[in-house]
């Protein structure tokens, strides 16, 4: 067989975007951590309400990306970016830019969910507060409601919202966290394999989550398990060795890429 | 011989004894049977066999010995001794043993010459008994050791025992000592309430214990409570000094300081740990307390050089190491996924450590500042050099006050008889030390356990 066939698994069918408007952009974006470098000039565009996988062996820069969209790589001492990544059209590396501001227009799920070691319902409220997004207390639990309610999870814990969010099962917790950003409304969702830390019932919850989320914000998650990129995402792009390999349509990247590499691996995994 | 000498010599004995089980188990080795062990287990079998009965033996001797030969000596004392009190009978046995001795003691009796030469001739058939049966026990144990070196003997696994004793006889050491200081304590503490009632003492108001050269006019006072909350207001304050500064610096340190401060400026604050409480005393005195009296004069206030301020700010300042060190320890372990997330929803980073960070790590911290106030509840001299000694019950901090472990230290200097209740309150206030800081002590593990199992 000379063409790349990969079974990509039944799913959901998914919602289709209709606008095509550039949410983030970036050009020629590189990462160094200290001396190294880590990321070679990646050029990419994420489109509204879209959702977008970066897929690619271990190391190869995806998650480093991820974080350049938010700037959370500015936590990381010795790390340093250049290149330009707007988000509609506005310099998130500008000076004059509050990245506090940026993170609740671009919030982030990390790999491990991270519950604050506070109630669950303080989870929730914690953006919001801070935010200054909900002036009674009324419409805080209005809030912590409709987040935890889009992401799935109110029905679940709806009768112990006083209870600490680490006592959740795993998946619980990683959809606490998804409903934690929720609770800002941001635009973008950065998500840096949400579903590793999980079981495949979980995982499958988060999935279809992710789907419903679609429709009201631009998703980019970074994933190992690329049936789940076939599943749940419009676009695909492939990293290697810090090096944006291509970017396309999901269905196009895995039954029939451009570059020999993203052939390989994809191949390699479903072999 | 003296003992020093014979436990060498036993040392080398059992070195020989090693080389002799080595050669015996190489002989039998070479005949072409194959040994359980390697050849040096056996000869760390047969040196133990051959030392350890010894030496076990010596420490037992070693035990006895005098109490039984005291005994015999006392026997053969003329009769009217027996008649002596208790107190006198001890000074006449110890003069005996001084002349035993060889010492000089002031006009010795007859009887006395007597049962000193006695004494001295059954310690020397004592120690020379106590030598011939080590070596019949060594030379024993060695013969029977050797002539059990065969390939079947197990001599790893014995060895291996044997380690494990010595480690459980080490650590059994040190807790027995734990529990001794405590029993005496206890005992010492008991001997106390026959003179002073339980209840007036830990609720009594008034501390004048007046000691026995001032007449014998009563046993004095011994009221607790000046003394508690002088120790208390003292800690309070030093905690007031010690838990700001400390935890400002310790979250500095943790999340803000870059790496070269921060691997310089640790290492000079656990100096603070260093320097000898005695210098902090003599600092307080010399230093703070003038200041802190001039200062007062300054703004209105009579503070005197001597207080419970001067001396609670210097303790603070000698515990901010402990607050800071431990808190430092404990934000850091606060994993990163959590600065992460609050980070990742926009809170800037004070926001992040305030309402994440912190309140993760709050019950590790205040472990720390458990830790802390129990150092400075039982923290000596500072505030014997610079709180005043004044045992009076009030409330002013600018006063003098006086501590328990001041006043353990006024009761125990000078002229002691530990028959009075004016030394033996001393133990009574130690225990009541004890017990306030290993209370102290055992909620701040608790507590920071609790925290450590929260994360692992």
């Amino acid at each position: 067989m000379t063409t790349a066939t990969v079974a990509v698994p039944k799913a959901a069918p998914k919602r289709e975007t209709h606008s095509s408007q550039v949410k983030m952009s970036t050009r020629g974006v590189k990462v160094f951590y200290g001396d190294s470098q880590a990321l070679y000039g990646i050029d990419l565009d994420i489109i509204e309400n879209e959702v977008i996988a970066f897929i690619g062996p271990s190391g190869c820069g995806k998650s480093t990306f991820l974080r350049c969209l938010n700037r959370m790589n500015d936590t990381i001492t010795g790390c340093r970016v250049e290149g330009d990544v707007t988000l509609d059209g506005n310099d998130i590396y500008a000076p004059s830019l509050d990245v506090v501001l940026l993170r609740a227009q671009v919030g982030i799920v990390f790999q491990k969910p991270n519950p604050f070691p506070k109630s669950i319902y303080e989870n929730i409220a914690y953006g919001p507060r801070l935010h200054g997004l909900a002036k009674r207390r009324a419409e805080l639990d209005e809030v912590v409601e409709s987040s935890l309610q889009r992401a799935g999870l109110w029905g679940e814990v709806k009768d112990r919202l006083d209870q600490p969010g680490t006592s959740l099962s795993g998946g619980q917790q990683q959809r606490l966290c998804i409903a934690r950003t929720i609770a800002v409304s941001p635009e973008v969702i950065l998500m840096d394999e949400p579903c590793s830390a999980l079981d495949p019932i979980a995982t499958a919850k988060i999935e279809q989550l992710i789907d419903e989320l679609s429709a009201s914000y631009t998703i980019a998650m970074v994933t190992h398990n690329m049936q789940q990129a076939a599943r749940v995402a419009h676009k695909t792009a492939f990293f290697h060795m810090g090096d944006m390999v291509e970017v396309g349509d999901t269905d196009k990247i895995f039954t029939n890429p451009r570059d020999q590499r993203t052939h390989d691996y994809i191949t390699g995994r479903f072999g | 011989m003296n003992n020093l000498a014979l436990i060498a010599t036993v040392l080398i004995v059992m070195a020989l004894a090693y080389q002799l089980g080595l050669t015996r188990s190489k002989a039998v080795a070479g005949s072409g049977e194959r040994l359980h062990s390697r050849p040096g287990y056996y000869g760390v079998l047969v040196a133990l066999w051959c030392g350890l009965p010894a030496l076990l033996l010596f420490i037992l001797w070693s035990v006895f010995e005098p109490g039984i030969i005291d005994l015999l000596v006392f026997q053969q004392l003329p009769p009217e001794v027996a008649a002596f009190s208790e107190r006198e009978q001890q000074l006449v046995m110890r003069r005996i043993a001084a002349l035993a001795a060889g010492q000089n003691v002031a006009d010795p009796q007859d009887f006395e010459r007597l049962a000193a030469s006695q004494q001295a001739r059954l310690e020397m058939l004592g120690h020379l008994s106590m030598l011939a049966t080590m070596s019949i026990v060594a030379v024993v144990g060695l013969v029977v050791a050797r002539r059990h070196v065969t390939p079947r003997l197990r001599a790893r696994n014995h060895v291996e025992k044997a380690i494990t004793a010595l480690l459980a006889t080490c650590s059994g050491v040190a807790i027995l000592t734990t529990v001794g200081i405590i029993l005496s304590m206890i005992g010492e503490a008991m001997n106390f309430f026959r003179f002073v009632s339980p209840v007036e003492f830990f609720f009594g108001t008034t501390w004048n214990p007046r000691f026995s050269s001032s007449g014998a006019g009563g046993q004095g006072e011994y009221g607790l409570l000046p003394l508690l909350w002088g120790t208390l207001m003292v800690s309070i304050i030093a905690l007031l000094v010690a838990i700001p500064l400390g935890l400002m610096t310790a979250i500095y340190m943790a999340e803000y300081a870059p790496a070269w401060l921060r691997s310089v400026a640790k290492p000079v604050i656990e100096v603070l740990a260093g320097i000898p409480t005695i210098v902090y005393g003599f600092f307080a005195l010399i230093v703070i307390g003038p200041f802190l009296s001039g200062f007062g004069e300054l703004v209105g206030l009579n503070i005197r050089t001597t207080s419970a301020l001067t001396a609670g700010l210097v303790m603070g300042i000698m515990i901010i190491p402990f607050v800071s060190s431990l808190s430092d320890d404990i934000i850091t372990q606060v994993p990163k996924a959590l600065r992460d997330g609050a980070l990742g929803l926009g809170a800037t980073k004070s926001e992040t450590i305030r309402q994440v960070v912190l309140p993760a790590a709050l019950p590790g911290i205040v472990g720390a500042f458990l830790l802390a106030a129990s150092r400075a509840i039982g923290e000596t001299m500072i505030v014997v050099l610079a709180a005043g000694n004044n045992p009076v019950l009030h409330a002013n901090p600018f006063e003098a006050v006086s501590t328990i472990t001041v006043t353990i230290v006024n009761q125990l200097t000078g002229d002691m008889d530990f028959a009075s209740p004016q030394s033996l309150v001393a133990f009574a206030l130690g225990l009541t030390l004890f017990v306030i800081t290993l209370g102290l002590n055992v909620i701040a593990l608790v507590v920071v356990r609790r925290y450590r199992q929260q994360y692992e």
